[in-house]
């Protein structure tokens, strides 16, 4: 007689999962991972001295896994209102594909995996504020803002605007002006972009019971509020380059890519009916990723490969 | 055979079988890889400090 199960068989009414390395892979967001990627390596670049590569590599790594556990978190405990979302219900856990309690020790697992790492890797100063940035997310967002206050996601926004601190303090074991601005930019810059999205899928919010600002306060304020953040990200955009820590060619982009805000933001504010409001809306929620894309990219490259040529020529004509 | 809950066991079905499989075959990537990213971090950490021996 055994207690155990052959390892191929198991008992009449057990239920074995189906899940697909590649479910456990969108439990992680890998979409926003991208953009926590980019921008916590615009932090680890903005450090004075060069980060060993190696290091820098398991550092992004780290955070970026830590990320995607809190997006894991997340899905774990929104299961239940992602199901009422169309943009939401095909998710692992939602779609059965993943159970509930899967996706619960996936998070913990990688998020214990990535502060350890972190903290090994590269300080212990960059792992606390990791484990802070998805402590933030998993339950000052997920489990208590996003389900009780409209203000959800400007508040909750902190915690997508943590990485490039993450990665400056990875790299530097402290903290500078440079990645608050950073942090900062995607603060402000937080709140058009889902509220883009929240107009969009209103109706679809309401049915889950989730307040955001156009089902808790009206479309109209919301308009209003989404220009006047646009009007405060602008200049905070291009501060990198009014404090000296990002070029003219960063200068320009911040500008012309703040003013671009303004103006999508202008169109939300204006077009309130029909399909027009619609396509502003849309129009608005991707001009605002390809903005904050763009901004970080040109850190990236301004203090990466940029600085590494102009580092080279140096030594050649000194 | 019997399981503790006095069932009669039954065979994995194809589907389970092989999403069982590919998942232990990613996680045995993963390990793999965690297992070379210490090394590698450790050994860039120590720098020359690693061929260094001391003597006795």
């Amino acid at each position: 007689m055994s207690f155990v199960a052959g390892q191929n068989e198991m008992p009449q009414n057990a239920r074995v999962s189906l899940a697909e390395p590649r479910d456990f892979f969108a439990l992680l967001k890998p979409r926003v991972m991208s953009l926590v990627v980019l921008t916590a390596l615009a932090g680890i670049m903005l450090a004075p001295t060069p980060t060993h590569p190696v290091l820098g590599f398991a550092s992004l790594l780290a955070i970026a896994v830590g990320a995607g556990a809190s997006g894991a978190l997340n899905m774990w405990y929104d299961a239940d209102i992602d199901a009422l979302m169309s943009r939401t219900k095909s998710r692992p856990v939602p779609s059965g594909r993943v159970t509930a309690g899967e996706a619960l020790a996936f998070g913990l697992v990688l998020s214990v995996l990535s502060v350890f790492t972190l903290g090994v890797v590269s300080n212990w100063l960059a792992a606390a504020l990791l484990a802070f940035t998805i402590f933030f997310y998993a339950v000052i967002y997920t489990m208590w803002l996003k389900r009780w206050t409209p203000q959800n996601i400007v508040i909750g926004g902190a915690a997508g605007a943590f990485p490039p601190v993450v990665g400056y303090a990875a790299a530097t074991g402290g903290m500078a002006i440079e990645p608050i601005v950073l942090f900062a930019i995607i603060f402000i810059w937080t709140p058009p972009h889902f509220w883009a999205l929240a107009l969009a899928k209103s109706e679809e919010y309401a049915r889950a019971g989730v307040p955001m600002m156009p089902n808790a306060k009206g479309d109209a304020r919301t308009r209003k509020e989404i220009l006047a953040y646009s009007v405060i990200l602008a200049p905070v955009g291009a501060l990198p380059w009014l404090m000296g820590f990002a070029s003219i060619v960063y200068g320009v982009l911040s500008v012309i890519g703040g003013a671009g805000m303004i103006w999508y933001a202008w169109r939300v504010l204006r077009d309130t009916q029909g399909p027009e409001a619609r396509k502003a809306t849309m129009s608005l929620f991707g001009f605002s990723i390809l903005y904050l894309f763009a901004l970080f990219l040109v850190i990236v490259i301004e203090n990466g490969p940029a600085a590494a040529v102009a580092r080279f020529a140096a030594r050649l004509i000194g | 055979m019997t399981t503790p809950q006095g069932e009669f066991p039954r065979p994995l079905t194809p589907e389970e079988a092989k999403s069982r499989r590919s998942r232990n075959v990613a996680i045995a990537l993963g390990i793999v890889f965690l297992i070379v990213l210490f090394y590698v971090v450790t050994v860039t950490k120590l720098g020359l400090g690693v061929v260094i021996r001391p003597s006795i």
